[in-house]
């Protein structure tokens, strides 16, 4: 029943986001933009760590990375806009792809970390080179095509590129491709053994995350105008992994939920208060007790042995 | 079509394999037979890619195989099950086979068609081939252990392998679950000719459904040949047949 109901509610839902800057004012509008690229961002961190079983630690780079690279292409070159907003997502899966080669090899927590740890580097290298990439202090004011620069423009756009991504994860987790990458989760070596080159799959599948990490982070640029080196540091990374943790996992649309509490939390709390890593710790506290499978995945998930639990 | 030369794997100083050869033929269902920790599984991961030969030879039509990957492996036509029931738990008994033929198909990097309904007739056949057609359906997780091990060994078989390894395909199954398997490992062997080699610790059957034996004790082989043959062999008797003559 849940199952037919699902494509009913998801056209109600683009309805509902469709009609939204009409009635919302200016702030609203542009807060309901950031939870739509976060939650993109959530989604393609799923893809790695819910779908692939990865240890994606620091998928925040991947998505500065995109950001990054659309912001430079429409600062300091003379190239088109759209050219900025393939380079962004190509170099943060460009970057996934060579993080990943890098860091494979290594199982589950030494992967996490040593991603961490590269990750950190990139960072720093964003952090420091003030002749290009504006140091600590970003960039700032990224011109953008006319179409695209009110707050409803781009809104629009960045439901328009939001709704077609994730649409695209969904019809991949769908694929061959996507069931395999679940097979290799749950039992890498059955699919070694089927014929299934383990490796060669858990790279293709981190090289689309940081591809759709990266365009949320070129969305990011059409939203705010603006890159600091901030967004892609450890703590976002985390963020993110929280609100995976807190929509589920193992639920497609987990982390669209997950990235919409959050954001819409940090928001209001940040106009009363300064201590949203006090709640962000509180949540995570919360739902790593209360709710392991999520909250989607508390609904829809369906009951399974414990011990088969665990990405 | 297979030779295992003088293969020697050891763990830190202890050799759990020492000097184990093999030989099987195409078409023959071999056994291999030993007390616990003889070194059986070790020998069949050695086969499989799961771990590489200190030293020794493993020939497969051939070819030295010895320390390439299990995925090559794979490949290259040798597909097993494992001791302890190795199957994909959170997917469907139907999903399980499927993602194995579409595996062998090479289809397991496409990222947009659904793969939902995807070699379906080619599945149902080999569902229906082991008598799982039922349970298709069903989450295989929650299937007996019997089915599960029979699920396993569909998987091994959706890879279209020339060389099926089958680590005690009836461990733990209640006899007429054993009965079934046996049934089915012959109608693999007679039907389509597949060769198999498996090791079992019910010495009945063994030597009622193998062609040849080899036997194995502290990792090393003491005999290979025809049932009559290890019968007699006085070391076998000593050091295995006699003393339980099952395990
Ligand atoms: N990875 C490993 N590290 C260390 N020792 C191992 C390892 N795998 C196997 N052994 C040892 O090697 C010996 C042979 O083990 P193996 O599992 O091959 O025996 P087996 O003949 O399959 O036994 P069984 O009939 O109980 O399945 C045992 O003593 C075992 O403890
Ligand atoms: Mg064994």
């Amino acid at each position: 029943m849940r199952r037919s109901a699902t494509p009913f509610l998801l056209l109600l839902l683009l309805a509902a986001l469709l009609a939204l800057p009409q009635v919302l004012p200016r702030f609203h509008t542009y807060v309901a933009s950031i939870v739509l690229l976060t939650a993109l961002l959530a989604t393609s961190l799923n893809l790695a760590i819910g779908y692939t079983g990865l240890y994606q630690f620091g998928h925040a780079v991947f998505y500065g990375v995109g950001a990054y690279g659309t912001a430079l292409v429409l600062t300091r070159s003379g190239m088109p806009a759209p050219v900025a907003f393939l380079v962004g997502p190509l170099a943060a899966a460009a970057l996934s792809l060579v993080m990943g080669v890098i860091c494979i090899r290594l199982s589950k927590l030494y992967f996490g970390m040593l991603q961490i740890s590269l990750g950190s580097l990139v960072w720093a290298v964003v952090y420091r080179w003030y002749s290009f990439t504006g140091g600590d202090d970003g960039i700032h004011g990224i011109p953008l095509p006319d179409a695209i620069a009110s707050p409803k423009g781009s809104y629009y756009f960045t439901l328009t590129v939001t709704a077609l991504c994730v649409f695209a994860m969904y019809r991949i987790v769908r694929s061959p491709f996507g069931k395999v990458i679940q097979g290799i989760r749950d039992n890498p070596v059955r699919a070694a053994a089927i014929g299934v080159d383990v490796r060669l799959h858990q790279l293709a599948s981190l090289v689309i995350a940081g591809f759709f990490g990266g365009v949320a982070g070129s969305l990011f640029v059409v939203v705010e105008n603006s890159v600091f080196p901030d967004m892609m540091f450890w703590t976002f990374s985390l963020e993110v992994l929280i609100m995976c943790l807190l929509g589920g996992m193992y639920t497609f649309f987990g982390p669209l939920v997950g990235a919409s509490v959050i954001v819409l939390l940090r928001v209001f709390a940040s106009v009363h208060t300064q201590y949203w890593s006090l709640i962000l710790g509180t949540i995570l506290t919360l739902v790593i007790i209360f709710l392991p499978d999520g909250v989607l995945g508390r609904f829809v998930r369906r009951s399974l042995p414990k011990e088969d639990r665990g990405a | 079509m297979l030779r295992v030369e003088s293969v020697v794997k050891s763990f830190g100083g202890f050799k759990a394999v020492d000097g184990a050869n093999l030989h099987v033929n195409a078409g023959e269902i071999v056994a291999v037979i030993g007390p616990n920790g003889a070194g059986k599984t070790t020998l069949f991961h050695l086969l499989t890619g799961h771990l590489s030969p200190d030293s020794g030879r493993i020939l497969f039509k051939g070819k030295e195989i010895g320390g390439l990957s299990p995925h090559v492996l794979c490949r290259r036509g040798i597909t097993r099950s494992f001791q302890v029931v190795n199957i994909f738990p959170r997917l469907s008994v139907f999903e399980n086979v499927q993602i194995a033929v579409l595996s062998r198909e090479r289809k397991t990097f496409r990222i947009f068609s659904p793969v939902a309904g995807m070699a379906e007739e080619e599945v149902h056949r080999i569902l229906r081939s082991v008598g799982l057609f039922d349970q298709r359906d069903v989450e295989s997780d929650l299937l007996s252990h019997g089915d599960k091990k029979v699920l396993e060994i569909a998987v091994a078989l959706s890879g279209n392998p020339e060389l099926l390894i089958l680590d005690e395909p009836t461990a733990g199954m209640a006899p007429e679950e054993t009965e079934r398997c046996i049934r089915l490992i012959r109608k693999l062997s007679g039907e389509s000719g597949l060769t198999i080699l498996f090791c079992e610790h019910d010495i009945a059957l063994v030597f009622e459904i193998a062609n040849r034996i080899m036997v194995m004790v502290r990792g090393a082989t003491v005999v290979q040949g025809s049932g009559e043959e290890v019968r007699r062999n006085s070391e076998v008797q000593s050091a295995y047949l006699g003393e339980s003559g099952g395990c």
